[in-house]
C-alpha cells in the first residue's frame, strides 16, 4: 500500500519532511466531507482542533524537534474515550452536553506519540451492540455495501479505517466490539490482553472484560498502534506492569514452526459457508508458508454466550448506575423525590438495549437470583479459561472465523437473542482475558469482506501479528474505495 | 423463563428506571426470552468450579495514598446541570 495511505508510511514521510502532518490531514479532511455524509462514521469531526494539532507537530519538526512514532498520523476515537474539551456521547442521548474535563490515558500516549486527533466515531449506545444501530443518534453504514452494518460496538471506527477517511482510529472491545466491526469491514482489529492497554478515561461498560484496541487497515499499522498505546499505567488499577514489546519486530518472523489449532466448536453445523471456506483458505495458506494445523477442543464454549449475556450486564448496571443526571449530561427530569427524578431521567436518557442490559443485570444481581445467574456464569467464565490454558499448552495460535457470516442488513436481527448470538466466537477472548485479533480473509462472492480471528496465550500479541502479517504477505488485503 | 410484572416492575425499581406502559411488557418477553437461553447454566449453580473472576495474573495493587491536584476541575463543575459556586446543586434528600 502506498505510504500515504497507511500510519507507519505517514509517520515516516512526516519525520523525513517530505509532507507536513498539516498537508496530511487536509486530504484526510476532504475525504471525510465527501464521502461521510454517505457513510455517517463520524459523530463529530474537530477540523479545528486537528488543523491545530498539525501545525504543532510541523513547528515541532521545523525546530528540529524528534518526533514521536505517530507523527501527523489522523487517528479517530470512539466515542467512549475521553478527550478534554471534547464532547463524550456514548452514543446516548443521556450525556447530552458532557465535556470531558481530562484526557483518557490512550489519548495521553497517543498525544505524546504525535498522532492528530481527528474527531469522535460513532458506536452502539454506550457499547452495547453488535451493528451501531442502537446509536442514539444515526447509523453507519459498511463501505462495502450501504444496506448493510458495520458490526459494533465499534462500528464508526471500523467504517472510517475501512473506507479510508482515517488510516488509523481506536475501538473499545468488551465481546468483541473492535474485532467483529474490523471483520464486517474487511479492517484490521485488535484485542489486546486485558491489562495490556490502560482503561483510564474510556467509558466504563463491563469492567473486567472492557479494552481498548486498534483498527487499522495494515498489521503493520496495529503492531505500530498497540506499540504507542500500550503499557503500564499507575492510574489502573488493572494495568499491567510488564514492558511493552516491541510489536513491529515481531512482523517478519513468519509461521514456520508456528502451531495452529482449529476448535472443532467454532466450525459448528449451520454457519455460513462461504465464511467457512475462506478462514479455512487463509489458515491453509498459513499452512503452505510452513505453519503446522491441528484440530483442538474447548469444550466449554457453549457457556460463552450465557456467561457473558450475563456477566457483561451485570457489571453495566452497577457502572451505569452513575448516570443520574445530577452531576453532568442531561438535565434531571422532574420527579417528587430525588429517586423518581433519577428514574425519570434514566428512563428518557437510556436507550432500548442499554435499559435491556440494566435490567437483565439488575436481576442476575438481586437476591434469590444472584447464586443461580451470576454466580454459575462466574462458573462458567473459569471453564472457559481453562479450556484456553490447556490448548495453549498444545498450540500456539487458534484460528477461527471472527463472526459466523458476513455483514448482515439494517434491521436483520431486530430480537435481541439473535444479536447476541452474531458475538459467539469474539466474546470467548474477553472471558479468557486473552488477545485476539481479526484480519481479513478474503471476500464473498456477493462481494463482502470475511474476517479470521487468531487467538493467542496472554501477552502474545507477537504471535498474533506475526501470523497475521503473514497472512497479508501472501494474500493482500482487500481495500474498499467508496 | 416466566418473569411475572411483578418481578419486572421491582427490578426496574432496583435499577432506578422509570419504564412506559409499552415498555414493561416488553422488557417481561424479551427478558424471559434471554433467560430461556440462560438455562444452559443452571447444572453449574451448585457445580464445584472455582470461578473466574477479573483477568488471569492481576491482583489488587495498592499504592502509597499521594493526593494530587485535578487539573480540570473548573471543567468539571461546568457540566453539572445545576451548580451553586463549587458545589453540585441537587433537589432535597430528606
Amino acid at each position: 500500500m502506498s505510504p500515504e495511505r497507511t500510519a507507519s508510511g505517514i509517520a515516516a514521510e512526516v519525520r523525513a519532511g517530505r509532507v507536513t502532518a498539516l498537508e496530511v490531514l487536509e486530504e484526510r479532511l476532504r475525504r471525510i466531507d465527501e464521502l461521510d455524509p454517505l457513510l455517517k462514521t463520524f459523530l463529530k469531526v474537530h477540523e479545528e482542533d486537528a488543523r491545530g494539532q498539525a501545525r504543532a507537530v510541523d513547528i515541532r519538526r521545523s525546530r528540529g524537534e524528534r518526533l514521536g512514532r505517530l507523527a501527523g498520523v489522523p487517528v479517530a476515537l470512539k466515542d467512549n474515550i475521553n478527550v478534554r474539551g471534547w464532547e463524550t456521547t456514548c452514543g446516548s442521548k443521556i450525556l447530552a452536553g458532557f465535556r470531558a474535563p481530562f484526557d483518557a490515558s490512550v489519548v495521553e500516549r497517543l498525544r505524546a506519540e504525535d498522532a492528530v486527533l481527528v474527531g469522535k466515531t460513532n458506536l452502539d449506545e454506550f457499547a452495547m451492540g453488535s451493528s451501531t444501530e442502537n446509536s442514539a443518534f444515526f447509523r453507519t453504514a459498511n463501505p462495502w455495501d450501504r444496506g448493510r452494518v458495520p458490526g459494533g460496538s465499534s462500528g464508526g471506527s471500523a467504517a472510517a479505517v475501512a473506507a479510508d477517511l482515517v488510516p488509523a482510529a481506536l475501538g473499545s472491545d468488551t465481546g468483541g466490539s473492535v474485532r467483529q466491526p474490523a471483520g464486517f469491514c474487511g479492517a484490521v482489529g485488535l484485542k489486546p490482553t486485558y491489562g495490556l492497554v490502560s482503561r483510564r478515561g474510556l467509558v466504563a461498560f463491563a469492567s473486567s472484560l472492557d479494552q481498548i484496541g486498534p483498527l487499522t487497515a495494515t498489521v503493520e499499522d496495529a503492531a505500530l498502534m498497540l506499540s504507542a498505546i500500550g503499557g503500564h499505567d499507575p492510574k489502573d488499577a488493572t494495568s499491567s506492569p510488564r514492558p511493552v514489546a516491541d510489536y513491529g519486530a515481531a512482523l517478519a518472523g513468519g509461521v514456520r514452526g508456528l502451531k495452529i489449532g482449529l476448535p472443532a466448536e467454532y466450525f459448528a453445523e449451520g454457519m455460513d459457508r462461504e465464511t467457512e471456506v475462506l478462514v479455512r483458505e487463509a489458515v491453509g495458506c498459513l499452512e503452505r508458508q510452513g505453519a503446522s494445523v491441528v484440530e483442538v477442543s474447548l469444550p466449554h464454549t457453549r457457556y460463552a454466550i450465557s456467561s457473558y449475556y450475563i456477566l457483561a450486564p451485570s457489571e453495566a448496571s452497577s457502572n451505569l448506575a452513575r448516570y443520574d443526571g445530577l452531576r453532568y449530561g442531561a438535565p434531571a427530569a422532574a420527579g417528587a423525590t430525588l429517586a423518581e427524578s433519577c428514574a425519570a431521567t434514566r428512563g428518557a436518557g437510556f436507550g432500548p438495549e442499554v435499559k435491556r442490559r440494566i435490567m437483565l443485570g439488575t436481576f442476575a444481581l438481586s437476591e434469590g437470583y444472584h447464586e443461580a445467574y451470576y454466580g454459575a456464569a462466574q462458573k462458567a467464565r473459569g471453564l472457559i479459561r481453562r479450556d484456553f490454558e490447556d490448548a495453549f499448552s498444545k498450540v500456539d495460535v487458534l484460528a477461527t472465523p471472527t463472526s459466523p457470516g458476513p455483514a448482515f442488513r439494517f434491521d436483520e436481527k431486530s430480537e435481541p437473542m439473535a444479536m447476541y448470538l452474531s458475538d459467539i466466537f469474539t466474546i470467548t477472548a474477553n472471558l479468557a482475558g486473552i488477545p485476539a485479533v481479526s484480519v481479513p480473509a478474503g471476500l464473498t462472492a456477493a462481494g463482502l469482506p470475511v474476517g479470521l480471528q487468531l487467538l493467542a496465550d496472554s501477552f502474545r500479541e507477537d504471535l498474533l501479528l506475526r501470523a497475521a502479517a503473514a497472512l497479508e504477505r501472501e494474500r493482500p488485503f482487500a481495500r474498499c474505495r467508496p | 423463563m416466566k418473569i411475572s410484572p411483578e418481578v419486572v416492575s421491582k427490578i426496574a425499581g432496583l435499577a432506578r428506571l422509570r419504564l412506559t406502559e409499552e415498555e414493561a411488557p416488553l422488557y417481561q418477553s424479551q427478558l424471559g426470552a434471554v433467560l430461556d437461553h440462560m438455562a444452559d447454566l443452571a447444572g453449574l449453580g451448585a457445580a464445584a468450579v472455582e470461578p473466574g473472576a477479573g483477568a488471569p495474573g492481576l491482583s489488587s495493587v495498592l499504592r502509597e495514598d499521594e493526593p494530587e491536584a485535578f487539573q480540570g476541575r473548573e471543567e468539571l463543575l461546568a457540566n453539572a446541570p445545576e451548580r451553586e459556586g463549587p458545589y453540585f446543586k441537587v433537589r432535597k434528600v430528606l
